[in-house]
């Protein structure tokens, strides 16, 4: 396979300008993943400041309730901020550091990667603006106060749909403007080459220490891997090291919004077609003249039209299964993981919640399923609320 | 010699741009009669595309316009076909890479082709991945058109040896739009480009003065503008075709 291909997705497709900065990054990450110094330094940072290894937790009343697999959630809303997102962020961030740059830029969607952003840079003393598209600043306003307070600048982006494709593509922007001293902190597992494979393997924590958790604990593999796809950065984090154990499911829980056979999804292997957009080919959700289509999801950090160039191959070669959830099984999720496990998770997690509601039951009880909860819901609150009609100050 | 050659023949070369379908078709296609009268010589015709990560605020919002105008790439084919049964001006389509990709790469070179488009420019697709466009173009007589940027450095012999047509000089760091000051020596670009092929280079991005064009006109072998233009078209809508014309003739008198 070409560098920086997944079968026929991926790729570079930037503009000249970025070329040279792709490039540097790609050498320095070559450089530095190899580097044992590194890798104690990011090593040190996940486990003291970002808390890990992030727990592997038995969901003992939902296992019961379902009666099928054997259930466990990998506890990544249990991190520091509150969001798989740091596990990458601090890779970076370090990475950018030993690069020689003094200011990193990054798009937000949720907010999570932002305020993830904002901290590790608050951490290292660099300087931070994050690009959010203003729907987002408003359906998020928490996290914006987060970032703000963390010394970042937020940029609301008011161009095209104002969401998290329209904030990547300004941060984009931002970078070829200043690329000297600045770092693109990409927080998903897509754009061009080197950005998937840097976010996968920083993310791919997960799922190293789900394998470890689960051998402890059950003595075996697990037979069901769930997680919600936008970009994809925590589904393939948690995938990652089970991809060659062909045994274990793998299986992507995207955003289908109103329905996949509404024009208000985000569903990008269900509805959409290969195409290139963002730095890299992989499916996107368009129309027949190639325009990307103005995507709708109730969760900010899902409402992406397009998916990982690494998804779409692991679509492609049937090692992944990805499937849409609805806005209204994602806040049915949401509400249900809260009452019955205590654990109120991220709208964008609990897409994966829905789906294992309905597999978890087809399953036999000897089989067990990890769901990997990426983020807490502490943030969607009042968005929930708001879906259910009630008005809650945040 | 083909008609891209032609237009660097003896002369500076005044390259405008503008977005098909902003205010409407047929404004468009007045606009290259008229740019075409007031002396420039080479046209870019941009097919709007949703999310143009290579341009500014500008450029953008003539993309969105045009797109809320109804403007598809089948409707742009079949106007191309038409000015080129009026003119031998050459005409190069500057888009994105979906635009092209979602159509088939062969079928849009092959429609671009048979309209009388002479080249493509593809601001999202660098040298790594040209062969991919660059290949149909080719079997088709289309020059796919590269660009080399301030950060290019030691990239620029590389693309310079498989440039075709002309090469697209970017001036500045960030994206397209009208700025006051440009401080990269293009000149210098311009030579390392020239050091390893004989080939035309333009100059784009961030251009809008008679006194920039001239400047920059004296050591590359055209300029090209865009927001400047764009933002006539905006500004005027269907009425922008004598404003244009009337700027274009400035800048053609400037570089002269």
């Amino acid at each position: 396979m070409k560098k920086g291909r997944y079968g026929i997705h991926g790729g570079q497709y930037i503009p000249e300008t970025l070329m040279n900065a792709v490039r540097e990054l790609e050498e320095a990450y070559e450089f530095y993943k190899k580097d044992p110094g590194f890798q104690a330094e990011l090593a040190e940072l996940l486990n003291e400041y970002a808390g890990r290894p992030s727990r592997l937790y038995y969901a003992e009343r939902m296992t019961e309730d379902l009666g099928g697999a054997k259930i466990y959630l990998k506890r990544e809303d249990l991190n520091h901020t509150g969001a798989h997102k740091i596990n990458n962020v601090l890779g970076q961030i370090l990475l950018a550091k030993k690069m020689g740059k003094t200011r990193v830029i990054a798009e937000t969607g949720a907010g999570q990667h932002g305020v993830a952003t904002a901290t590790a840079a608050a951490l290292m003393g660099m300087e931070c603006e994050v690009f959010m598209g203003e729907k987002d600043t408003k359906r998020q306003a928490l996290n914006v106060y987060r970032m703000r307070l963390l010394g970042a600048k937020v940029h609301a982006v008011t161009s095209g749909t104002a969401t998290l494709k329209d904030a990547v593509s300004e941060t984009m922007r931002e970078w070829t403007k200043r690329i000297d001293d600045t770092h693109y902190v990409l927080g998903s597992c897509m754009g061009p080459h080197p950005f998937p494979e840097i976010v996968r393997d920083f993310q791919s924590v997960i799922s190293r220490e789900i394998k470890e958790q689960l051998l402890e604990r059950e003595g075996r593999l697990p037979d069901a891997v769930l997680a919600c796809v936008g970009g994809g950065s925590n589904a393939i984090g948690a995938f990652y090291h089970f991809i060659e154990d062909e045994s274990v499911r793998l299986i992507g829980c995207e955003a289908a919004g109103r329905g996949v056979d509404t024009a208000e999804t985000a569903a990008t292997i269900a509805t959409g077609k290969l195409g290139i957009f963002h730095g890299m080919k992989s499916y996107f959700c368009q129309d027949e003249y190639g325009q990307i289509a103005p995507v709708y999801s109730i969760s900010a950090g899902l409402d992406y039209p397009g998916v990982g160039p690494e998804h779409a191959d692991l679509y492609d070669r049937g090692r992944a299964e990805y499937v849409p959830v609805t806005d209204d099984e994602a806040v049915d999720a949401f509400e249900y993981l809260a009452r019955m496990e205590g654990i109120i998770p991220a709208i964008e997690s609990a897409h994966a919640v829905a789906y294992a509601r309905k597999l978890a039951p087809q399953m036999g009880e000897d089989q067990i399923m990890v769901i990997n909860i990426s983020g807490r819901g502490d943030k969607d609150c009042a968005a929930i609320a708001r879906y259910r009609g009630e008005d809650i100050y945040e | 010699m083909s008609r891209i050659q032609e237009a660097f023949q003896d002369k500076k070369a005044f390259i405008p741009f503008i977005t098909c379908g902003d205010p409407d078709l047929e404004t468009t296609e007045k606009l290259v009669y008229a740019m075409e009268e007031a002396g420039a010589s080479l046209i870019e015709l941009g097919i709007p595309f949703s999310d143009p990560t290579a341009e500014g605020p500008v450029i953008q919002e003539a993309n969105i316009r045009a797109l809320l105008g109804g403007v598809t790439t089948d409707k742009i084919f079949d106007m191309a076909a038409r000015i080129r049964q009026r003119t031998q001006i050459p005409l190069v389509f500057m888009t994105y890479a979906n635009v092209v990709f979602s159509r088939g790469i062969g079928h849009f070179a092959k429609r671009a082709a048979e309209a009388g488009i002479d080249g493509l420019i593809l601001p999202d697709v660098p040298f790594e991945e040209k062969e991919e466009f660059a290949g149909a173009c080719r079997e088709y007589g289309l020059d796919f058109i590269s660009l080399i940027a301030p950060t290019s450095r030691e990239r620029i012999r590389m693309i310079a040896e498989k440039a075709s047509g002309f090469v697209y000089c970017v001036s500045s760091l960030g994206v397209t739009g009208t700025r006051s000051d440009i401080t990269t020596d293009t000149g210098a670009m311009v030579r390392m480009v020239k050091e390893t092929k004989k080939i035309p280079c333009a100059v784009g991005f961030g251009i809008s003065t008679p006194e920039q064009a001239a400047r920059i006109g004296a050591t590359s072998d055209g300029v090209i503008v865009g927001s400047a233009i764009v933002k006539l078209c905006a500004r005027y809508g269907r009425e922008c075709v004598p404003y244009v014309a009337e700027y274009v003739k400035k800048m053609t008198e400037a570089l002269a």
